[in-house]
């Protein structure tokens, strides 16, 4: 620990943690020092164990060895309800609150204004307006939580955090779902209570993010601990080299240069392509050996659009065609059966089955498009999942693990694996890459690159503009669900896909990574 | 780790051998066999031969509940095709009778599959309509009386014998094979799992969901209809009014038992028939045991409690893991 | 009928089915319980033969096991001013204010099978039922006499346990055996009324009393679970009706066709015939005004092999057992 001769006591002190889970040891002798009134990056790829520290400190996890001390003070909270009385809150991705109830009872939970046993419900509503009031937003506290945005939602978890009179606040990936003017508010707020003293843990893949925000930075691998630093001091390569213990390229490949492209044949065609009230009409062309992005903010029509051409929706107008002949496409079945893959947005409840087996999960699509009369054998199964998990790099090797246990980068290949494995003519990718630590980040970037010049055709929706920038033959641009423009050869670049984004006066509420 | 792991199914083995044990103390001569009328007989062979209903039914059971489903309308299944059985028995070839019986398992199942995968209905409300209806139907069948037969064909079925074995128990037998063979000879049982453990995924990776939903309705309904003509045959008679009365539970309670979970996905057709064993094995033991009736349910509930806390996860280190990991993700 | 009430099944209120009584000098409803057993079916028959005997128009409603049915049944035969009112009661309170209304209409309430409520006593003007500890009596008798002198070990088929039939029959048993100590009750098991659980229980007799031979005598609270037992008895390779006495209750027509096949021994009759009593007693007190007693016991008969089985069977057969 290099900074042992900080002036400011530390607020949080966890020292020598470690955590097994059966014979996988998920922690090793980890230390963590949070000061008060610091932003602390924690940071580590996948399965490195921020969530495990996150969780042996907040009492959700069980600890096998090792101290907590809050301002000096040994704790060791049983649950996350007795971390949160100690004074440590923890506000998730996933905002755990009751979506049901209105802002003021979320904030207010356990602890409503009572008189005579009654709720009093208009001091409750007031007192909430006045909390969020101090965090800039004037929103309807009697209207329910779940009616608001995602941010207001992680503003009024913190509010109500911070409220409880939290002395430590942990923030895990909350930006993940947020765009850029709700980032920058969250921001606004996380620097006004810092400066109030309360010190934040901030858990996030976005390095921007985190140079943009914090004060410290603290990585783990495998379990352990790699180094403390402060974030001025810490250039971005000299992170990436502690995240993955390797080196690696910044940017993760150079465009491949436009031309040679030209003369591909055409493998799926969708002429005036729509469905009402879903996504307008367009005509789309995916050719073999191509990378088609989508750009657009969110709601603008990319996951539609992806779900149309591989039959998850079904169109109420429009032809498609593969290799030119015309083909029904109105059930995911029937993209299947025309050797279309598609990796959904949202692994989890879309894409994995997390009890099944890494195995299981690898041939489902495969053995689903052979029918039931025609079962891969166990061998056959066998063999498939090992060299996928060989190609892909799928860890841990282990065929038989369900792949729920899996971090997300791995559960992003094992679907990628599903669909490869069923040699198909056309992927289709949503968001391949989010939620996916850098290490694996590169390798899928690099894997599509791969999979084009095998001949594939690629559709790839990505929020991240210089990666789409980076794989991508062709940009389509979509807003308010309709396709505005189409990008080709050296056009692609990042202002020029945020100028289609923002025509017609639109304003520009998302930023490229330069 | 996996050493440490009960391997699956070591609980439900386990819970038989004890209860065994038990009932071989309250009852001396519990594993005594001899032949009788060309057929062995002894307490045993009574926890087969009774069990075999429930197996049956357990066999449809354990695959519906894969597809995180239920099934509450195979005892009413029971009594339709035990009273279509019965009713046509003494006027008709056993295959008519089987045929009939077993069609009109098959129409139920298709029913209760119709309202859960074409119209999307919660399965716990749509096998509940046929549940009441059905006992109806199969009372208009009867009109209200118990129908006997003496069709020795069909009493064969009940009472007879092969090679000593009870004809129930080797039917229950062979519909194990038989559905074994079917669920994972054929990619079925993957395509069941897959569907059970999440729908939505394996939609989009191009599983029929719905042809797969609409199938374990129709085998367990068919299932059922088998058990139905088995209790009929084993009483001579069909009773609409208390064939396969409350059979629905025991049979979900052994595919419980059989730990497969009702949240869907992994399932095992083995554990599960272990699962109605274990239930038999338990009920003949309190009959041989001598204790008051009053007992009977109370003794039940502790050793169902007992097994089930056997093979709770809580109790294997690996199994808590996965439960918390779930429990925070949710 | 059955068919009948089951179409009804829809229709939420009750079913009124007019019989044609011609000449009829009285005008009785009665509400029904339903046909939940084939002792109810046959009660539903024989009220009709009954009624049709003395030129009754009987008009019966069947209430598909519901009591809100019933109730809505008695308001209407109210409406239609009824000479009298036949009620099988479906629970045993809840009645007093539909009651109190007839008391108002002066029309006289007659319970059948089953009592209600004593709150209600003076509701109603005679009940008709059996008393279900003397049947248990009547079968502890018979075997008693049968068996004499020497030692018999008895095994006991309940019914489901709780029901107040299973007590009752179980009580006048236990009473009647109770004086001749040669007679014991070895295992007591519900078999739930039903024939399935009948032979299970048997079975597992069998096996725990040394294969059935320490058995002497099978009692069973219903003739159903008679029916189970004896099967159960003739796959172990015994003899009912031999080697093993049987006595159980009810007499419905199977148990019978097992007298005749000399594998049964006695049964004791759950009269179906309700209404007939009824009937006499209504007649009398509307043309002398003799108010009957509170309660009218229906006879209890015992029926052996001696008694012509194959007829009996045959007359009963038909009432829908």
């Amino acid at each position: 620990m290099e900074n042992s001769l900080d002036p400011a006591p530390p607020l949080l002190e966890v020292c020598g943690i470690s955590k097994s889970f059966g014979a996988v040891r998920a922690l090793q002798e980890v230390d963590f020092t949070l000061r008060a009134g610091e932003i602390h990056a924690l940071l580590g790829e996948n399965g490195a164990g921020k969530s495990t520290l996150i969780k042996v400190i907040t009492g959700v996890f069980p600890r096998d060895g090792g101290i907590v001390r809050l301002g000096g003070e040994e704790v060791a909270p049983r649950s996350a309800k007795a971390a949160l009385q100690a004074g440590i809150a923890t506000v998730y991705q996933e905002v755990n609150l009751l979506p049901n109830l209105s802002v003021a009872q979320n904030l207010f939970l356990d602890r409503q204004p009572m008189r005579f046993g009654i709720v009093r419900e208009a001091e409750m509503r007031r007192r909430a307006k006045a909390l969020l009031a101090g965090f800039g937003l004037d929103i309807d506290v009697a209207a329910p939580l779940g009616s608001y945005s995602v941010a207001v939602q992680h503003v009024t978890a913190i509010a109500r955090a911070v409220d409880l009179s939290a002395r430590v606040l942990i923030l895990d990936e909350p930006t993940a779902s947020l765009d850029r003017h709700e980032v920058d508010i969250l921001f606004g707020i996380m620097r006004q209570l810092a400066g109030r003293g309360i010190g934040i843990v901030f858990v996030s893949h976005f390095l921007d993010q985190v140079y943009e925000i914090s004060d410290r930075i603290t990585v783990l691998r495998n379990g352990r601990l790699v180094g403390e630093r402060e974030t001025a001091s810490l250039p971005r390569l000299e992170l990436i080299r502690m995240m993955l213990g390797r080196e690696l390229a910044e940017t993760t490949s150079e465009r491949a240069s436009a031309g040679e492209h030209k003369a591909r044949e055409v493998c799926a065609s969708f002429e005036n392509y729509g469905k009402a009230g879903y996504v307008a009409p367009f005509n789309l062309e995916l050719r073999h050996g191509e990378v088609v992005g989508l750009a657009g903010l969110l709601g603008s029509g990319r996951t539609e659009t992806a779900r149309l051409v591989f039959g998850a929706e079904r169109a109420d107008r429009g032809q498609a065609k593969v290799e030119g002949a015309s083909v029904r496409l109105q059930t995911p079945r029937d993209g299947v059966r025309l050797g279309f893959g598609y990796c959904p947005e949202e692994r989890k409840t879309d894409g994995i089955v997390a009890d099944l087996t890494v195995r299981e999960n690898i041939v489902l699509a495969l053995q689903a498009k052979r029918g039931l009369y025609l079962p891969l054998s166990r061998r056959e199964q066998d063999e498939i999942a090992r060299r996928y998990i060989k190609m892909l790099d799928i860890r841990p090797a282990d065929p038989e693990r369900p792949v729920g246990l899996l971090s997300g980068g791995n559960q992003q290949k094992v679907l990628l694996a599903r669909w490869l494995a069923t040699s198909p003519r056309l992927l289709v990718l949503d968001e391949p890459t989010r939620g996916i630590d850098v290490g694996a980040h590169a390798e899928i970037i690099r894997l599509i690159r791969e999979l084009c010049d095998d001949g594939l055709a690629l559709l790839v929706i990505s929020s991240e503009l210089d990666e789409i920038v980076t794989y991508s033959d062709r940009v389509v641009v979509l807003r308010d669900r309709a396709h505005v423009d189409e990008l080709t050869g050296e056009a692609i670049d990042v202002s020029n896909i945020l100028a289609a984004i923002a025509a017609d006066g639109a304003t520009v509420a998302h930023e490229g990574r330069a | 780790m996996t050493a440490l792991l009960p391997r699956r199914g070591l609980a439900q083995i386990l819970a038989l051998i004890v209860i065994l044990a038990v009932d071989r103390a309250v009852s001396p001569q519990f594993f005594d066999l001899r032949l009788q009328d060309g057929r062995l007989f002894g307490s045993l062979i009574d926890v087969l031969n009774r069990g075999t209903p429930v197996a049956l039914l357990s066999l449809g059971m354990v695959l519906v509940i894969a597809t995180r489903g239920i099934d509450l309308s195979v005892g009413a299944v029971m009594a339709i095709s035990g009273a279509i059985a019965a009713s046509l028995a003494d006027s008709h070839g056993l295959p008519i009778v089987l045929a009939a019986a077993l069609g009109a398992g098959l129409l139920c199942g298709l029913w209760n599959g119709f309202l859960v995968s074409v119209l999307g209905m919660q399965p716990i409300v749509a096998t509940l309509i046929l549940m009441v209806a059905g006992r109806g139907i199969a009372q208009l069948i009867t009109e209200g009386r118990i129908v006997t037969f003496s069709s020795p064909d069909l009493v064969w079925l009940g009472n007879g014998a092969v090679l000593g074995v009870p004809v129930p128990v080797a039917i229950a037998l062979g519909m194990l094979i038989l559905t074994g063979a079917v669920v994972r000879g054929s990619a079925l049982g993957l395509l069941i799992e897959a569907t059970g453990g999440n729908a939505r995924a394996s939609e989009l990776a191009g599983v029929g969901t719905r042809a797969m939903i609409m199938a374990v309705y129709v085998w367990c309904s068919i299932c059922a209809a088998l058990a139905g003509v088995i209790a009929a045959a084993d009483i001579m008679g069909a009773d609409a009014n208390n064939a396969g009365l409350w059979l629905e539970l025991d049979a979900i309670l052994a595919v419980v038992i059989g730990g497969t979970s009702l949240f869907g996905g992994r399932f095992s057709l083995v554990l599960a028939v272990l699962g109605a064993l274990i239930i038999q094995t338990m009920n003949t033991g309190i009959l041989l045991s001598g204790y008051p009736p009053e007992f009977n349910l109370l003794v039940k509930a502790v050793v169902v409690l007992a097994v089930l806390l056997l093979q709770s996860p809580k109790l294997s280190g690996f199994g808590s893991i996965v439960a918390r990991l779930r429990r925070t993700k949710a | 009928m059955t068919l009948k009430a089951l179409f009804a099944a829809t229709a939420t209120g009750a079913l009124l089915l007019a019989l044609p009584a011609s000449a009829a000098q009285l005008t009785i409803g009665f509400s029904q319980i339903g046909s939940e057993s084939g002792w109810r079916a046959a009660e539903t028959s024989v009220s009709k033969q009954e009624a049709a005997k003395r030129k009754v128009n009987l008009k019966i409603a069947d209430a598909q096991q519901k009591q809100e049915n019933q109730i809505k049944a008695i308001r209407s035969f109210i409406a239609q001013n009824v000479d009298a009112i036949f009620l099988a009661p479906v629970v045993s309170t809840g009645w007093d204010a539909v009651l109190k209304e007839a008391k108002e209409a002066k029309i006289p309430v007659v319970l059948l099978d089953r009592d209600i409520d004593p709150s209600g006593k003076d509701l109603y003007l005679t009940a008709v039922t059996s008393d279900s500890v003397h049947e248990g009596e009547v079968a502890g008798d018979w075997l008693a006499k049968t068996v004499g002198a020497k030692a018999c070990n008895i095994v006991e088929l309940q019914g489901t346990v709780g029901a107040s039939v299973a007590t009752n029959r179980k009580k006048g048993f236990d009473t009647a055996i109770a004086k001749h100590p040669n007679l014991k009750v070895v295992r007591s098991q519900t078999g739930d009324f039903t024939r399935a659980k009948g032979k299970e229980v048997m079975e597992s007799f069998i096996k725990a009393e040394g294969g059935g031979k320490s058995i002497c005598a099978v009692y069973a609270h219903n003739d159903d679970m008679m029916v189970g037992a004896i099967q159960a008895m003739k796959e172990a390779g015994l003899k009912p009706g031999k080697d093993i006495l049987t006595v159980s209750i009810d007499a419905v027509p199977d148990i019978f066709k097992a007298m005749v096949a000399g594998e049964a021994n006695a049964t004791v009759e759950l009269t179906p015939n309700m209404a007939g009593p009824a009937l006499d007693a209504v007649a009398a007190f509307k043309d002398k005004g003799t108010v009957p007693q509170k309660w009218i016991q229906t006879e209890s008969k015992l029926y052996t092999a001696a008694d012509d089985p194959q007829k009996i069977y045959d007359s009963k057969k038909g009432l829908g057992y």
